[in-house]
C-alpha cells in the first residue's frame, strides 16, 4: 500500500467509536483511502464512508483509541484501498490488512488491485460443474462440492469445524490432476490458537508453499476485520483468474466480520435492521460470498469455505440467515452429533449443496450418485421419524420396517458420516457405503432409484 | 431546459447535488466525470437526491450532474427476447464487451441492435386512420415469437401515409409517417416507456384460464390463472429458485420474463446455459426463444436492485399488448424491498417496521396491480396477460415479516414453502397446509372443460385425504401408530402415497420434471380410486397389510417417473392391475 502525495487535513471534528469525522475536506472522494498521522508520527489506515458540505466521515480500521482532536492529520491518499499482488505472495503470512506479518519484506508487486473488487457480469460466468474429491464421505457423497462454489460451514462455538475446513484444504489440494492448486486462508478475529492450527496443517501437508495466509486474530483491531475478507479475495481473484490457478478460500469466523460491521454502523447511527445488524448485511455480504466462481475462456477458479459460528446455535440468526440466501448451499454442524462424539458432526438434513445435481453422475461421479443420496437422504430423515416415535411408545411399539430404518440411521451415523481426520475416502468407497445403506432396507421401500441401479448394486436380499 | 448541477454529498448509492432546480423527479440524470446513471427521486430546494444505478466509488463532490429530461425508460421493440439485461436494461453481453469478465462503469449500449434487420409484413395500409395500441405490421422475432408492430401508447395516433412495403429494415427505419392536425409523426419498430407508469389496456378480464405449469402440486392443488399473481416464500434452502426455474421452464405461456434481483449470479448463468438447451413442449423450440433476464445480481448496484422490477414487468406489458400470454417472475421481492430500505434510510425517512419505509406496503400493491388478463388497446382485438410470480425471502424463515405480510395482502396464490419438507427432502417443498389458491374456483371450470369433469371433486377428495392425515398426525405423535383403527391408518398409506407419488415431484428427473394436466388427473385418480378399493377391501375383511403389500403401490409411486407423458396407456394398465390385484386379495379373511 503505497501512500505516497494526497492532500493532508488537520482539522478533526469529531472522533466517536472507530470514525473520524475531517473537517474542511474540499478534494475527497467516496471511498478513497485515507492514513491518519497522530502527533507521536503513528500512521493508521481508514478509509471515506461519506463525503459532502465540506466534511468527511473516515473510517479507521485499526481503531480510534490514542487519537485527539488537536494531534491528529488526515491524509487523503487519491485512491481507494489496494492491494499489491504477485506470484510471490504464496507462502506468505500477511497482517489482517494485507502488510507482511512473516518478517520478511513486502513482496515485488506485479500489480495493484482495488480490494473491493467488481461484480462478475453473469454472461461472462462459467457454470461451475467440476466436481471436488474431499475425500470426505459425507461431503462427496451427499453435499458435493464444486470448483468456483460458495459452500459455507455452519457452526456453533466450540466444534470441530475448524479440522474439517482443515481436512477439506489439504484432502482437496492433494488429489486429482496437475492443475495448478492454490489455499487462500482468511483469519478473521479468530483466537490465535485456531489460526495457528490451520498454519501448522497447511504446513505438515505441504500445503503451505501453495498457500496465502491473513491474519486478523482476536486481539487485533476489530474494525480491520471488514478489510481481512476483501484482501484475500482479492489475492484469491488474482491467483484464479490471472494465473490460472484452483483457489480454495477459507474464511472463519464471518460472525465476527459481520460484528465489526455493526460496529460501524451503530456508531454511524443507521437505522438498524434484525438484531442491530445493519440493513445492508445482506448486500455486504454477497459483495465477498459473489466473488467466489469461474469466467469463461479463464482457466482457474475461486472455491470459498466461509465458515461461521452461530449464536446459540441458531441457524435464523441474521448472519447465517442472510449467508444462506446468498451461498450455494450450506454445510451444518450439529450439536448432538458432537455430543455423541460423532466426527465429522454434520447434520445432513439441514445441509445442502446447491451445485451438487451438477457435478455429479455419469462423467464425473458415477451415474446413479444423484438417485442413491436421495434415497439415503429420505431413509435418514426416516430413521429419525422413527428415533422420535421409539421415544414414546418405545421399540416395543415399533414395526418391522420401523426397526429397519432405526439400523439405517445407526449405519448412517457409524459407518458413513464417522471417519478420522486423516482418512482420505475415494467417491467410489463413498458409494459403496452408500448403498450398504440403502440396502438395509427391503426393495419395495426403495422409491427414489431407478429399477436398473437398484439391479445393479441392491445387495439387500 | 435540463438541470446541470454539481455533487455536494456523496454516501455510497445515495448522492446530492445542487443547482438542479429545473430537475423533475425521477428524471435519469448523469452522475460525475464518469457519467454514472442515477435517478432523482427527493428534491429539495435546489437539492436533488439521486440514487445512482452503478458503484459510486471515488466519486467526489464538485463533479458535474446533468439532467437527461427523461424518465426512467426501456427501449422497447424486437430484439428483447434471449437477451440478459441489467436492471436499467443494458444487455451484459454488451457490457462485457466493453469491460470484460467485470462489470465497469459509466458504460452506455442500446438496448438492442438498432443496426439488425428484421422481415416487416405491413397490416395497416396507406390512409388507414390509427390510434395507439394500432398494429400497423408484423416481424419475426424469434422463431417463437411473433413480433406487432404498434403504434405506441403515448403517439397521438393520426392518418397512415409512406407505409413501406413489405421487406427487411432496421429499427431505426421510418416505417410510416402519422398525420394528425398538420403535424407529421413517424413510426419506427420502436419506442421509449418510462417504467414506472403501467401501459394502457381496454380493459380488464377476470382470470379463469389455469396457468399450466406441469409441477403437480400447481396445476393440482395450488393453481394459478393466468393474468393472477402469486408469491412463493422460503427461507434459504427450500427450493424457491427451483421452483421459479421450473415455471419459467414449463409454463404454458409465450413469453417469460425472468428477473433475478439481487441473487445468486451462477442462477442467471445457469438460466443462460440450460435454456437454449431446453425444448418448449409444446413447440419443440429452444425456451431461449421466449425467455428475457434481467439480471441484478446480489453484489451489483443497490439501486438499480429497485429499478429492475419495473424494467421487467414493462417488457412483460409490452408482449402482453401484443396478445401474448406472458409470465414474469421476479426473485426475490425481499431484495427489491431491502434496496427500498437502504435508499430510505439513506434519505433519512422515518421507518416503519423493521426499518422498511412506510410506502412498503404501497409499493408492492403497485406492482402486483401491473398483472392482468386484459384487452389491449387499438385494433385488431387482441388478448393477452401478464401473470406475476414473486419470490420472497423472510428473514429466518419467519412468515410475519412485513414482506411476507404485506406481499400477502395483494396476491392470491401463496405457495408456502417449508424448511421441514426441505430437510426431509420433499421438494418442491410447498405446504400443504399453509398454502392457498383463490383461484380454484374460477379454473375449475377449465379442467372440467378439457380434462375431466370429475377434476374438482376428485382433487378436493385428495386434498381431504391429506387434511385428515394431519389430524391423525397429531395422535399418532402421542399415541403411536398403534392406537388408530384399520380404516384411519389406510388413510395415513393414502396420504403418503399423495405426497410421494403426487406432491413431490424431481425437477432433475428427465421424465419427472413436467407432467402434462392429463397424466397428473390420471395419476390423481389412480390414487383415489386405491382409496376407495381399499375402503371396499377393509370392509370385506382384508387385513390392512395385505392392501399396504400390494405390487401396485411401489408402480403407483414410481409411475411420475416410469411412465412418460405420451404413454398414458400404461396408466390405464396401472388400473387395470390395480382392480385385479384388488380382487384378489378381498374376501381372504383374517386367520388368527
Amino acid at each position: 500500500m503505497t501512500t505516497k502525495g494526497g492532500v493532508q487535513y488537520s482539522k478533526i471534528a469529531e472522533i466517536k467509536g472507530p470514525l473520524v469525522v475531517v473537517d474542511d475536506v474540499d478534494n475527497a472522494a467516496f471511498d478513497e483511502l485515507v492514513e491518519i498521522e497522530t502527533t507521536e508520527g503513528e500512521r493508521r489506515l481508514g478509509k471515506v464512508l461519506e463525503v459532502g458540505n465540506g466534511k468527511a466521515i473516515v473510517q479507521v480500521f485499526e481503531g480510534t483509541t490514542g487519537l485527539s482532536i488537536s494531534g491528529t492529520s488526515a491524509k487523503f491518499v487519491g485512491k481507494v484501498m489496494e492491494m499489491p499482488v504477485s506470484k510471490e505472495v504464496l507462502g506468505r503470512v500477511f497482517d489482517g490488512l494485507g502488510r507482511p506479518k512473516d518478517g520478511l519484506p513486502d513482496p515485488i508487486a506485479d500489480k495493484f488491485i482495488d480490494i473491493n473488487g467488481e461484480p462478475m457480469n453473469p454472461e461472462q460466468r462459467e457454470y461451475p460443474k467440476d466436481f471436488i474429491q474431499t475425500g470426505v464421505s459425507v461431503i462427496d457423497g451427499l453435499i458435493t462440492l464444486v470448483r468456483g462454489q460458495k459452500l459455507p460451514i455452519f457452526s456453533g462455538s466450540g466444534m470441530s469445524h475448524n479440522l474439517l475446513a482443515a481436512q477439506i484444504a489439504r484432502q482437496a489440494s492433494v488429489v486429482g490432476t496437475n492443475d495448478d492448486f492454490a489455499v487462500v486462508f482468511a483469519a478473521i478475529g479468530v483466537q490465535y490458537s485456531e489460526a495457528e492450527y490451520f498454519r501448522r496443517s497447511l504446513e505438515e501437508s505441504g500445503a503451505l508453499k501453495r498457500s496465502v495466509l491473513f491474519l486478523n486474530t482476536a486481539d487485533d483491531p476489530a474494525i480491520e476485520r471488514i478489510i481481512t475478507p476483501r484482501v484475500a479475495l482479492t489475492v484469491a481473484e488474482y491467483l484464479a483468474f490471472e494465473l490460472g490457478m484452483h483457489v480454495l478460500v477459507i474464511l472463519t469466523d464471518m460472525t465476527n466480520y459481520a460484528e465489526a460491521l455493526r460496529e460501524i454502523s451503530a456508531a454511524r447511527e443507521e437505522v438498524p435492521g434484525r438484531k442491530g445488524y445493519p440493513g445492508y448485511l445482506y448486500t455486504d455480504l454477497s459483495t465477498l460470498y459473489e466473488r467466489a466462481g469461474k469466467l469463461n475462456g479463464r482457466k482457474g477458479s475461486v472455491t470459498q469455505i466461509p465458515i461461521l459460528s452461530m449464536p446459540s446455535d441458531d441457524i435464523t440468526h441474521p448472519i447465517p440467515d442472510l449467508t444462506g440466501y446468498i451461498t450455494e448451499g450450506q454445510i451444518v454442524v450439529g450439536r448432538d452429533l458432537f455430543r455423541q462424539g460423532v466426527y465429522p458432526p454434520i447434520n445432513i438434513l439441514m445441509s445442502l449443496s446447491r451445485l451438487m445435481k451438477d457435478g455429479i453422475g455419469e462423467g464425473s461421479t458415477r451415474e446413479d450418485h444423484a438417485e442413491v443420496a436421495n434415497q439415503v437422504y429420505d431413509a435418514y430423515s426416516r430413521a429419525q421419524e422413527v428415533r422420535a416415535l421409539a421415544g414414546i411408545v418405545g421399540k416395543a411399539g415399533l414395526t418391522e420396517i420401523d426397526l429397519k430404518y432405526m439400523d439405517v440411521g445407526d449405519v448412517f451415523e457409524k459407518e458413513f458420516l464417522t471417519q478420522a481426520t486423516d482418512e482420505n475416502r475415494t467417491i467410489e468407497e463413498t458409494l459403496a457405503i452408500l448403498w450398504k445403506i440403502v440396502s438395509k432396507l427391503p426393495k419395495n421401500e426403495i422409491t427414489k432409484i431407478k429399477d436398473k441401479y437398484v439391479d445393479q448394486y441392491y445387495q439387500g436380499e | 431546459m435540463t438541470a446541470q448541477g454539481r455533487i455536494v454529498w456523496v454516501s455510497g448509492p445515495a448522492v446530492r447535488a445542487d443547482g438542479m432546480s429545473d430537475a423533475k423527479m425521477y428524471e435519469t440524470v448523469s452522475v460525475g466525470n464518469s457519467k454514472l446513471v442515477g435517478e432523482v427521486i427527493r428534491l429539495t430546494g435546489d437539492v436533488a437526491f439521486i440514487q445512482v444505478y452503478e458503484s459510486t466509488s471515488g466519486l467526489k463532490p464538485g463533479e458535474p450532474v446533468v439532467g437527461t429530461g427523461n424518465p426512467l425508460s426501456v427501449l422497447l421493440g424486437p430484439g428483447i427476447i434471449g437477451q440478459l439485461y441489467d436492471g436499467i436494461q443494458r444487455p451484459l453481453k454488451e457490457l462485457s464487451k466493453a469491460s470484460g469478465s467485470f462489470i465497469g462503469r459509466g458504460i452506455t449500449t442500446t438496448p438492442v441492435d438498432m443496426v439488425k434487420k428484421y422481415h416487416f409484413v405491413p397490416t395497416a395500409s396507406n390512409g388507414d386512420e390509427v390510434l395507439p395500441g394500432n398494429v400497423i405490421g408484423t416481424v419475426q422475432e424469434t422463431d417463437l415469437i411473433e413480433h406487432s408492430i404498434m403504434v405506441p401508447p403515448n403517439h397521438p395516433g393520426g392518418k397512415i401515409s409512406n407505409l413501406v412495403s413489405e421487406g427487411d429494415y432496421n429499427l431505426e427505419t421510418e416505417l410510416a409517417t402519422v398525420e394528425k392536425d398538420g403535424q407529421n409523426v413517424p413510426l419506427k419498430m420502436y419506442h421509449r416507456w418510462p417504467v414506472r407508469k403501467p401501459r394502457p389496456y381496454l380493459k380488464r378480464y377476470d382470470a379463469t384460464v389455469p396457468l399450466l405449469t406441469g409441477q403437480r402440486v400447481i396445476d393440482t392443488f395450488f393453481p394459478i390463472a393466468k393474468g393472477g399473481t402469486g408469491s412463493i416464500p422460503g427461507a434459504f434452502g427450500t427450493g424457491k429458485t427451483v421452483t421459479l426455474h421450473q415455471i419459467a421452464k414449463w409454463a404454458d405461456s409465450q413469453v417469460v420474463v425472468y428477473i433475478g434481483c439481487g441473487e445468486r449470479g451462477n442462477e442467471m448463468t445457469e438460466v443462460l446455459v440450460e435454456f437454449p438447451h431446453l425444448k418448449d413442449p409444446r413447440s419443440g423450440k429452444p425456451l431461449m426463444d421466449r425467455t428475457v433476464l434481467v439480471a441484478n445480481t446480489s453484489n451489483m448496484p443497490v439501486a438499480a436492485r429497485e429499478a429492475s422490477i419495473y424494467t421487467g414487468v414493462t417488457i412483460a406489458e409490452y408482449y402482453r399488448d401484443m396478445g401474448k400470454d406472458v409470465v414474469l417472475v421476479a426473485d426475490s421481492t425481499s431484495r427489491w424491498a431491502e434496496a427500498l430500505r437502504e435508499m430510505s434510510g439513506r434519505l433519512e425517512e422515518m421507518p416503519a417496521e423493521e426499518g422498511y419505509p412506510s410506502y412498503l406496503a404501497s409499493r408492492l400493491a403497485e406492482f402486483y396491480e401491473r398483472a392482468g388478463r386484459v384487452r389491449a388497446a387499438g385494433s385488431p382485438d387482441r388478448d393477452g396477460s401478464v401473470t406475476l410470480i414473486g419470490a420472497v425471502s423472510p428473514s429466518g424463515g419467519d412468515f410475519t415479516e412485513p414482506v411476507t405480510t404485506h406481499t400477502m395482502r395483494f396476491i392470491k396464490t401463496f405457495w408456502a414453502l417449508d424448511a421441514k419438507l426441505a430437510y426431509s427432502r420433499h421438494y418442491p417443498s410447498i405446504n400443504w397446509m399453509n398454502s392457498y389458491s383463490g383461484y380454484l374456483g374460477d379454473i375449475a371450470k377449465w379442467w372440467g372443460e378439457n380434462i375431466s369433469e370429475d377434476w374438482f371433486s376428485i382433487r378436493n377428495e385428495a386434498y381431504g385425504i391429506l387434511q385428515r392425515e394431519d389430524t391423525l398426525k397429531e395422535i399418532v405423535k402421542l399415541l403411536g401408530p398403534d392406537a388408530l383403527p384399520d380404516e384411519e391408518k389406510l388413510i395415513l398409506e393414502i396420504a403418503r402415497m399423495v405426497k410421494i407419488g403426487l406432491l413431490q415431484q424431481n425437477s432433475f428427473d428427465d421424465v419427472d420434471t413436467y407432467c402434462s394436466p392429463e397424466k397428473q388427473f390420471k395419476l390423481l385418480k389412480l390414487v383415489v380410486d386405491f382409496y376407495k378399493l381399499g375402503q371396499q377391501s377393509l370392509k370385506e375383511g382384508t387385513p390392512l397389510a395385505s392392501i399396504r403389500e400390494l405390487p401396485v403401490v411401489t408402480s403407483l409411486l414410481k409411475a411420475r417417473m416410469d411412465i412418460k407423458d405420451d404413454e398414458m396407456p400404461k396408466l390405464d394398465k396401472l388400473e387395470n392391475d390395480m382392480k385385479e390385484q384388488f380382487k384378489n386379495i378381498s374376501g381372504v379373511k383374517v386367520t388368527n
